[in-house]
C-alpha cells in the first residue's frame, strides 16, 4: 500500500498546455479507459468500481460503485448521472482546478459511468461563478461530441448519451445532492426529503447518480489501468490517491496529488511547511465543514477512517492550514456567517441557529461576549446538529465546538478582548510582509 | 428593458436543452441578467410565460440564488471573498480598499453605477488567496493595492485580463457565457498556473510518479 | 387463484397491518402510515407547525422529532413512515425528543415577534399554545430579531406579517397543491426566506382564505377580519355555506349578533378542510339592506304594515286572484322550497311554480323531472376522487362549484382524466390537466353526438362520470345529447346547479309537473298520495306554468296574483320580460330578506330570515342532505316556510307543518317516489346561431352577486374583465387592447385577452363589474354579437 510520496494522476500531464483539448488529452492516452469501457457489459464495470473501493470525493466519502448499484436496472425509467461540481465548500479548490486543466478526465468519466448505470442523459452542474471553468468543460463536451464520444452510438456500441453543462446561480447548498437536483430542475435549491433516495427517484423522479467531479475524474483511470493498480494506493478503507488542495499559511500553496493515508506533515513538508518558518495553530483537513485539528494531529493519516477516528472527516480533502497570527475567533465567525449566508431556509434549526449563533459570536469578535454564552453556544450547536434536515446544518454546528475544544481560553478572553486586539490582522495577511517592508 | 425577438429565440433554445424545460430556468435567468443587467420584472415574466409557469414561481428561484440581481449591476461585477480563509489571509484589506475606492458596500452599485461591489463566499480558489473576481472571472492572489489598480484601470477603460481566463468584458458577457458557455473564449489565457502544477513539479523534481508504477503490479 | 377457507372470503382486503410501539402502547396501523398519525390514533399529539394531513409532508419545522429506536438521530415523526416493530418515543417518554422539540421551539420563537397581544392568532395559535407545552419557559435569545416592515398585501384580502411566519409552508403548499395556484411562494433564503408574491402579480386565487386558517401563526391575516375580534370572544357555530351546490360545512363565528368571520369546517366527505374566498368571506350582505318589517302598497307607495295587517292584506290579494304563479329562487333551503311547492297547489290551488328564475328550458325541466328530482346519491365527492374519467357539459367548476373544482383537481392528480365540453379551455382546466373537446355555444349537443371514439370508449369505463352545469338549459337539446350519452356509454350523469337551493327546490317539488321526491303530478297515484299526506281531496292535476312560460302568461296578464321568494331579476335571462311580467300582474307578494327590484314592484312585502337566524336544509349537487342550525338562536326573523304558515291560516288554509322539524318528518313519510318518472325530454339538437362572434358566458365567482355585497376586499380579488377569444379571432380583430361588444340592447368596453377559445367565439363574464351581458347587451351564451375594437 503507498501512502506517501506524490503520485500524479488526474493531475500527471497539467504541464502540457494543451491538455484541454481533446488532440492533447488523446495525446497522453485520454479515452482508452471509455474505449475499454464501452466494449464491457455495464454491470462489469459497476463491478469493477464496486471492486476499486473508490469512495466519493465530495466530502461524505460514500462508495461510488455501490451507489451505481443502487440503480434498479430493466426498470423502464431514464436514468440520469449528475456530476457534482458545484464546488463550493470554504477551502476546497480541486474540482475547478481539475475542470480548468483536465476537462476531458471529466468527461470521459462522464461517458463511461452513463455507459455502466444505463444513463441517456447526464448534467455536470457546475457552480456559476466559474465562467472560466465552465468554458473549458462546454468545450470538452462539444469536441468529444464532434469526435463520437457522445452523441448517437458512441463508438459503434449502440450507447447513446446526450451530456448538458448546467451552470448554477450561487447557493452554497446546491451541492446538497436533492438540493441540487431541484436546482437542476428549475427550483429553489432546497433539499428533499428521503426516501426516496435520488438512485430510485432523483432527476424528474427517476433513477439517478449524483457523484462528485473529483470521483468521476477518477473513473477512466481506473477502467484504464485496472484495480490492482488504483488499490496500491492508498488504504483498505481509503483507497486510491487525492487530489489535495493545500491552501493557507503555508510557503507554496496549491495543488498536491498523494496517496490517501498520506499526512499532514509529509504535505506540509511538500508545501515548503508554514510561511516564515512558524507553526500551525489549526488545520482543517477538508473543508469547514469538517473539526478542526491542531498541530498534534499532524502525523494522522489522511484517510477516511482515520480522520473519523481524530474526531474530525477527511471531508473535501483539501486541507487548510492557519498559522499563529490567526483569531480562531475570527475564524469561527466568519465560518458561521457563511453558514448564515447559505443556510437554504427550509428547516427551524438551521435557519433560526445559524442565526442566533452568528450574531452571539459577532459579540465575540468585537470582544463583548460573555462567559456564560460561551457554553450556551455548545447547547446551540447541540440543537442544530443532528436536527435539521440536512448536513448543511450539522456543518454549521461543527466549527464552533471544534475550536473551543482547542481554544477555549481565547474565546474567553473575548469576553472583554476583541478579536482584532488580540491578533492583529494585517499579520495574518499573506501580503503582510510585504506591505511592511 | 425589452426581450428582442434573438433573446427569446435563445431563451426557446434554452429550454429545449433539457428533457424537462424548467429545468432551463437557471441558465434563463442568466440570459435575462446578460440583456438586463438585472433580473427585470419583465424578464421574469417572459421566464414564466415560455416556462408555462406563475411569475411567483421565477421570483422564488430568482431570490434564491445570490448571482441574480434585482438592481442594474453596472459594467462590472467586483467580489471580494472574505470567506474565513482569503478574507483573514488579506481578503477583508482587499474588501475594504475596493470599498473606500468605489465608495459602496456590500451588494450594492458604486455611485456612478458603473461597479458592483459583493463580499463573495468561497470560490474555489483558497490556493490563490486572497481572490477577488470580476464579472466572475477571477484575479488570483490580489493586494488592496492590486485590486484597486484593477478597478482603477477598467474605470478608465484600459484593457485587463483576468489571471486565469480571457480579457475582462463585462457583467452582461458573462452572465451569456453562463447562459451559453461556447463563448469562443475558451482558448483565452492559461488552463493551469503555477499554484496548480506545484505538486506535479515538485514530484518530478523528486521522481515521484503514479504511472511508473506498472498496471496491474501491486 | 384458489380460495383455501371460505371465512372472510366476502371481505374486502384490507390493507397491510404493522405493529408499531408509542410510548410503550402498541397500535396496528396500516403500513405507510405516518408516525403522527399512528400517535395521533393513540391520542398522543406530537407538536407540529409544518405538517398538515391533506399536505404531502416536508419535515420542515422539525417540531415533531421523536426518537425511534436503532436511529441515531431524532426523526420527525410527520415524514417518517411507520414499520413493523417501530419502537417510537414521543416527548413524552424520551428526553431526547422532548429536548429537541424544545430546542425547535426556542429557535422558532428566536424571531417570532411578541405581539401575541394584538395579533388576531393570539387565543387560538398553534405556535402559542405549543410554546406552552411543548417550550421553555425562558429564552436565551438576548440578540436582535429580524423585523419586516409590516404588513404587506399579498393581494387584496390577505395580509402578510412577515416577522410572524415560521416558514412552514403551509400555504405555499397549498397554493400549489390544492388550488393549482401557485402566487404565493418562500422567496429568499435562509432566516431572510419570506412568503411573498411576483412583484406584479398578486396572490388571487379563489382559495386563498385556506391559507389563512392554516396558518400556525398570524403571519397570514385577511382584511375582512384583520383586527375584528379576539377568538376567544366569538361564539362558534357550525354551518353550511349558502352560495352554491358544492355544500360545504362552515364555522360561523359572531359576535353580539352580527358574523365577524366564517371559516372551512372538517367535513371529510365534502370539503374536506377547505373552502372558496366566497363563501368564507362574501357574508356582510347578510346585514344590508334587510327588509325589516312587512310593506303594504298603499296609494302606490309600500308603508310599513303590521304583520296581521301585511298577512290580511296579503291574504285578501290572493284570495281575489283567479290564478296565481310563484317564483322560488334557487337560494331556498329544502324546508321553504318545500313550504312553497305545498303552498301552490294547496292554498293556491296552482301548479305554476319555479325555482328557475334563470336561463331555463322546458327541456331542461323535463330532464330534471326525469332524471334529477328525488333520485338517489350515486355520485359523490369520493367517486369523482375514484373516477377513471369525468366529463364536463356547460360546466365551469372553479367558477361555478369551486369545492366540486377542488376535488377534480385532486382527482386529477391521482390520475383521472378529464374532459370539458365547451368554447375554451380555462385557467381552471389547465389546473385539472383537462382536455378540452370544442363546442361552439349552442353546439354542444350537435358535439356530443359526434363524440370521438376514444372518449365514448373511456367513458364507458365502470366509475366514469358526466357532470352538466345549469347551463345546460340554454342549449337546446343540449339536456337530451347528454342523457344518450349516458345512457349509450353507462356513465353516470350528476347536474350540478349552481345556487345552493336549487337541489332541493327540485326534490321538494317546487317546479311544475313535479311533486316532492321526483312525483311526477301527472302520475295519478303519486299525486294522490301527496294529496293524503297533505290533507286535501285533491292536487292541480294539470301540468302548470313554468320557466319562460310563466313569465310571459304574467305579462300577458294571465297570472293575477303571483309570490316571489329570493328572487333577483337580474338573473333572469330576458330582464324586460321579467321585469314587464312583474309590473303586470295584479298583485305581487315578495317574500324576500332584502330589498330588491322585485319588492319595489311587490304589492305585499314580508320580511324573511336569512340563513344566520333560521335552520334548514342545503342539498348539494350530490343530493347530499347538508342541515344546519340557526346561528343566532334569538333571532326574531321567521323563515320563509313559517311565513307561508302564517299567510295560509290568515287565507283560513290549513298547509301543515312549517316548522323545520316538522316539514323534514313530512318529507321523510313521503321519501322519495318508487313509481314510473316522469318522461325524459326529447329535443333535437339546436343549431349554431350564424354570426360571426359568438358568445360563451358563465358567472365567475367573484362578481357582481347581489350576496358579494359590501365585501371590497373579495371583490379586489375577482378576476380581470376582458373579452377573451383565440390568437385568429383577436388578428382577424387586429389585436385591439379594447374592444367593444354590442348586443341588441348596447355594449361593453373590456380589454381583449387572448385565450384557448374555439375560433369566433368571446368569451365574457356573465355578471361581472362593467360587463353584465344581460342588462348591457341583452345576450346570452350562444347568441351573436358584434366586435370592434376600441380605443
Amino acid at each position: 500500500m503507498i501512502t506517501s510520496g506524490l503520485t500524479p494522476v488526474i493531475t500527471e500531464h497539467w504541464d502540457k498546455p494543451d491538455l484541454y483539448t481533446i488532440e492533447g488529452y488523446r495525446r497522453v492516452g485520454g479515452y482508452q479507459g471509455l474505449a475499454t469501457a464501452i466494449k464491457m457489459d455495464p454491470d462489469a464495470i459497476i463491478g469493477q468500481i464496486k471492486d476499486s473501493g473508490l469512495r466519493g470525493r465530495g466530502g461524505a466519502g460514500f462508495p461510488t460503485g455501490m451507489k451505481w448499484g443502487f440503480v434498479p436496472q430493466n426498470d423502464g425509467k431514464p436514468h440520469y448521472l449528475v456530476v457534482n461540481a458545484d464546488e463550493s465548500e470554504p477551502g476546497a479548490c480541486k474540482d475547478i482546478p481539475i475542470m480548468l486543466a483536465n476537462p476531458h478526465a471529466l468527461v470521459e468519466g462522464v461517458i463511461i459511468a452513463s455507459y455502466a448505470i444505463r444513463a441517456s442523459h447526464a448534467f455536470i452542474y457546475i457552480r456559476g461563478e466559474v465562467p472560466h471553468a465552465i468554458r473549458k468543460v462546454a468545450y470538452a463536451v462539444e469536441q468529444a461530441r464532434a469526435s463520437g464520444l457522445i452523441g448517437e452510438n458512441i463508438l459503434g456500441s449502440g450507447f447513446s448519451l446526450d451530456v448538458v453543462i448546467h451552470s448554477g446561480a450561487g447557493a452554497y447548498i446546491c451541492g446538497e445532492e436533492t438540493a441540487l437536483l431541484d436546482s437542476l430542475e428549475g427550483y429553489r435549491g432546497q433539499p428533499r426529503l428521503k426516501p426516496p433516495f435520488p438512485a430510485v427517484a432523483g432527476l424528474y423522479a427517476s433513477p439517478t447518480v449524483i457523484n462528485n467531479a473529483e470521483t468521476i475524474a477518477n473513473i477512466p483511470y481506473i477502467v484504464d489501468r485496472g484495480v490492482p493498480w488504483f488499490r496500491q494506493f492508498g488504504t483498505e478503507k481509503s483507497p486510491g490517491f487525492k487530489v489535495f488542495s493545500i491552501s493557507g499559511h503555508v510557503v507554496r500553496p496549491g495543488i498536491y496529488e498523494a496517496p490517501l493515508g498520506i499526512t499532514m506533515s509529509e504535505l506540509l513538508d511538500y508545501a515548503g511547511g508554514i510561511r516564515g518558518g512558524g507553526e500551525v495553530k489549526f488545520w482543517l483537513p477538508g473543508g469547514s465543514s469538517v473539526p478542526m485539528l491542531t498541530a498534534e494531529h499532524l502525523d494522522i493519516p489522511l484517510t477516511y477512517e482515520d480522520m473519523a477516528a481524530a474526531g474530525t472527516m477527511l471531508g473535501t480533502g483539501t486541507p487548510m492550514l492557519f498559522d499563529n497570527t490567526v483569531s480562531v475567533v475570527k475564524a469561527v465567525t466568519r465560518w458561521l456567517d457563511f453558514y448564515k449566508h447559505e443556510s437554504c431556509g427550509k428547516c427551524t434549526p438551521c435557519r433560526e441557529g445559524t442565526y442566533w449563533i452568528t450574531g452571539v459570536l459577532e459579540k465575540f469578535e468585537h470582544g463583548r461576549g460573555s462567559a456564560a454564552e460561551v457554553d450556551t453556544l455548545v447547547n446551540l450547536c447541540s440543537q442544530i446538529a443532528g436536527r435539521s434536515f440536512c448536513a448543511l446544518g450539522d456543518a454549521a454546528a461543527t466549527p464552533y465546538p471544534a475550536a473551543l475544544k482547542y481554544f477555549r481560553a481565547e474565546f474567553e478572553a473575548a469576553t472583554s478582548t476583541s478579536a482584532d486586539a488580540q491578533f492583529d490582522p494585517v499579520a495574518s495577511y499573506v501580503f503582510a510582509e510585504a506591505a511592511t517592508r | 428593458m425589452t426581450i428582442s425577438a434573438e433573446t427569446r429565440g435563445q431563451l426557446l433554445e434554452l429550454a429545449a436543452r433539457y428533457p424537462k424545460p424548467r429545468s432551463a430556468l437557471l441558465p434563463m435567468l442568466h440570459l435575462v441578467q446578460s440583456v438586463d443587467d438585472e433580473v427585470t420584472i419583465e424578464g421574469i415574466n417572459v421566464c414564466a410565460e415560455i416556462l408555462g409557469i406563475t411569475s411567483a414561481e421565477v421570483t422564488a428561484v430568482v431570490t434564491f440564488y445570490t448571482m441574480y440581481k434585482r438592481k442594474p449591476v453596472g459594467q462590472h461585477h467586483i467580489g471580494v471573498c472574505t470567506n474565513t480563509l482569503c478574507g483573514l489571509l488579506g481578503g477583508d484589506a482587499v474588501y475594504s480598499a475596493l470599498s473606500e475606492r468605489l465608495r459602496t458596500g456590500h451588494n450594492e452599485p458604486s455611485a456612478d453605477g458603473k461597479f458592483w461591489l459583493e463580499r463573495i463566499e468561497c470560490q474555489a480558489a483558497c490556493t490563490h488567496a486572497p481572490v477577488m473576481t470580476v464579472d466572475w472571472e477571477y484575479m488570483d492572489d490580489v493586494t488592496p493595492a492590486s485590486a484597486v489598480e484593477v478597478v482603477d484601470r477598467l474605470a478608465r477603460g484600459e484593457q485587463v485580463e483576468s489571471t486565469r481566463g480571457p480579457v475582462i468584458r463585462d457583467f452582461q458577457a458573462t452572465e451569456h457565457t453562463l447562459a451559453f458557455p461556447l463563448d469562443g473564449l475558451v482558448n483565452d489565457g492559461v488552463a493551469v498556473d503555477e499554484k496548480m502544477l506545484v505538486g506535479l513539479r515538485l514530484a518530478k523534481e523528486l521522481g515521484m510518479s503514479a504511472a511508473s508504477i506498472p498496471a496491474g503490479e501491486a | 387463484m384458489t380460495i383455501t377457507s371460505s371465512a372472510g372470503s366476502d371481505i374486502t382486503p384490507q390493507a397491510q397491518l404493522v405493529t408499531i410501539v408509542v410510548d410503550g402502547v402498541a397500535i396496528q396501523i396500516p403500513k405507510g402510515t405516518l408516525v403522527i398519525r399512528a400517535a395521533e390514533l393513540l391520542g398522543i399529539e406530537i407538536p407540529r407547525f409544518c405538517d398538515h394531513p391533506l399536505l404531502e409532508p416536508v419535515a420542515a419545522c422539525r417540531m415533531c422529532l421523536v426518537d425511534i429506536e436503532g436511529v441515531p438521530k431524532p426523526q420527525p415523526a410527520c415524514a417518517q413512515v411507520v414499520s413493523d416493530g417501530m419502537q417510537v418515543r414521543t416527548q413524552l417518554t424520551s428526553p431526547i425528543a422532548r429536548d429537541a422539540q424544545e430546542g425547535v421551539m426556542e429557535f422558532l420563537l428566536l424571531n417570532h415577534p411578541l405581539d401575541c397581544p394584538v395579533c388576531d392568532k393570539g387565543g387560538e395559535c398553534p405556535l402559542q399554545n405549543q410554546a406552552m407545552s411543548a417550550g421553555r419557559p425562558e429564552s436565551r435569545f438576548e440578540g436582535e430579531k429580524r423585523t419586516f416592515p409590516k404588513p404587506i398585501n399579498v393581494s387584496a384580502q390577505i395580509l402578510l406579517d412577515r416577522e410572524r411566519c415560521v416558514s412552514c409552508a403551509r400555504c405555499t403548499r397549498f397554493a400549489e397543491q390544492i388550488a393549482g395556484d401557485p402566487m404565493l411562494e418562500l422567496l429568499e433564503r435562509g432566516v431572510r426566506q419570506q412568503v411573498g408574491t411576483a412583484a406584479d402579480q398578486p396572490f388571487d386565487s379563489y382559495f386563498s382564505g385556506n391559507t389563512v386558517q392554516i396558518c400556525p401563526v398570524g403571519a397570514l391575516t385577511s382584511a375582512a377580519y384583520r383586527f375584528r375580534s379576539r377568538p376567544f370572544d366569538l361564539v362558534s357555530v357550525p354551518t353550511t355555506c349558502e352560495h352554491c351546490a358544492s355544500g360545504c360545512s362552515l364555522r360561523t363565528d359572531h359576535r353580539r349578533g352580527t358574523v365577524t368571520r366564517r371559516l372551512a369546517w372538517d367535513e371529510p366527505a365534502v370539503n374536506e378542510e377547505w373552502n372558496c374566498d366566497k363563501g368564507r368571506f362574501a357574508f356582510t350582505y347578510q346585514e344590508l339592506g334587510r327588509v325589516e318589517t312587512p310593506l303594504i302598497r298603499e296609494d302606490g307607495q309600500l308603508r310599513v304594515a303590521s304583520w296581521p295587517e301585511a298577512l290580511d292584506f296579503a291574504a285578501r290579494g290572493l284570495a281575489a286572484a283567479s290564478s296565481h304563479g310563484v317564483l322560488v329562487g334557487g337560494r331556498s333551503t329544502i324546508e321553504d322550497a318545500y313550504a312553497y311547492a305545498r303552498f301552490a297547489r294547496v292554498a293556491l290551488k296552482t301548479d305554476n311554480i319555479d325555482f328557475r328564475v334563470r336561463d331555463s328550458s322546458d327541456e331542461e325541466a323535463q330532464f330534471l323531472r326525469s332524471s334529477v328530482a328525488g333520485t338517489a346519491v350515486r355520485t359523490t365527492y369520493e367517486t369523482l376522487e375514484k373516477a377513471p374519467v369525468v366529463v364536463l357539459i356547460a360546466f365551469e367548476p372553479e367558477d361555478e362549484s369551486p369545492i366540486v373544482f377542488l376535488r377534480l383537481r385532486k382527482a386529477a392528480r391521482g390520475g383521472t382524466r378529464i374532459y370539458s365540453v365547451g368554447a375554451a379551455a380555462t385557467r381552471g382546466l389547465a389546473k385539472m390537466r383537462g382536455t378540452l373537446i370544442p363546442a361552439k355555444p349552442g353546439a354542444e349537443a350537435a358535439v356530443l353526438a359526434e363524440l370521438a371514439e376514444h372518449v365514448r370508449v373511456d367513458l364507458s369505463t365502470p366509475g366514469a362520470v358526466i357532470m352538466v352545469g345549469e347551463r345546460i338549459a340554454g342549449v337546446e337539446g343540449g339536456a337530451t345529447a347528454v342523457l344518450e350519452l349516458a345512457r349509450a356509454t353507462g356513465a353516470a350523469l350528476t347536474w350540478v346547479p349552481r345556487r345552493a337551493g336549487e337541489r332541493g327546490a327540485l326534490d321538494a317539488g317546487a317546479l311544475a309537473g313535479l311533486l316532492p321526491g321526483g312525483r311526477p303530478l301527472t302520475d295519478d297515484s303519486a299525486r294522490g298520495a301527496v294529496a293524503a299526506a297533505w290533507g286535501v281531496d285533491s292536487l292541480p292535476a294539470t301540468v302548470g306554468l313554468a320557466g319562460t312560460a310563466l313569465l310571459t302568461a304574467a305579462r300577458d296578464g294571465a297570472i293575477g296574483a303571483l309570490i316571489t321568494a329570493g328572487v333577483e331579476l337580474a338573473d333572469l335571462p330576458d330582464q324586460i320580460l321579467g321585469r314587464t311580467a312583474i309590473e303586470a300582474v295584479g298583485f305581487v307578494v315578495a317574500l324576500e330578506n332584502h330589498h330588491s327590484a322585485v319588492t319595489e314592484l311587490a304589492d305585499v312585502v314580508f320580511p324573511v330570515a336569512v340563513v344566520t337566524e333560521k335552520s334548514g336544509t342545503f342539498i348539494n349537487w350530490e343530493g347530499r342532505p347538508r342541515p344546519f342550525a340557526q346561528a343566532f338562536k334569538d333571532a326574531l326573523v321567521m323563515s320563509d316556510a313559517v311565513v307561508l304558515g302564517m299567510l295560509a291560516s290568515a287565507m283560513n288554509i290549513v298547509v301543515g307543518a312549517s316548522d323545520v322539524a316538522g316539514i323534514r318528518r313530512e318529507l321523510g313519510a313521503l321519501g322519495a317516489w318508487p313509481g314510473p318518472r316522469a318522461e325524459q325530454p326529447s329535443s333535437p339538437a339546436g343549431q349554431v346561431v350564424q354570426g360571426a362572434y359568438l358568445v360563451a358566458t358563465w358567472r365567475e365567482l367573484i362578481d357582481s352577486g347581489v350576496m358579494q355585497e359590501g365585501e371590497p376586499y373579495l371583490a379586489a380579488t375577482a378576476h380581470a374583465v376582458a373579452a377573451t377569444v383565440s390568437v385568429t379571432t383577436a388578428g382577424a380583430l387586429g389585436n385591439p387592447e379594447l374592444v367593444t361588444v354590442t348586443g341588441p340592447l348596447g355594449s361593453v368596453t373590456v380589454s381583449l385577452q387572448i385565450g384557448d377559445v374555439v375560433d369566433g367565439v368571446v368569451c365574457l363574464p356573465l355578471n361581472s363589474p362593467g360587463c353584465a351581458l344581460y342588462r348591457d347587451l341583452g345576450v346570452r351564451s350562444g347568441q351573436a354579437v358584434t366586435i370592434e375594437g376600441a380605443v
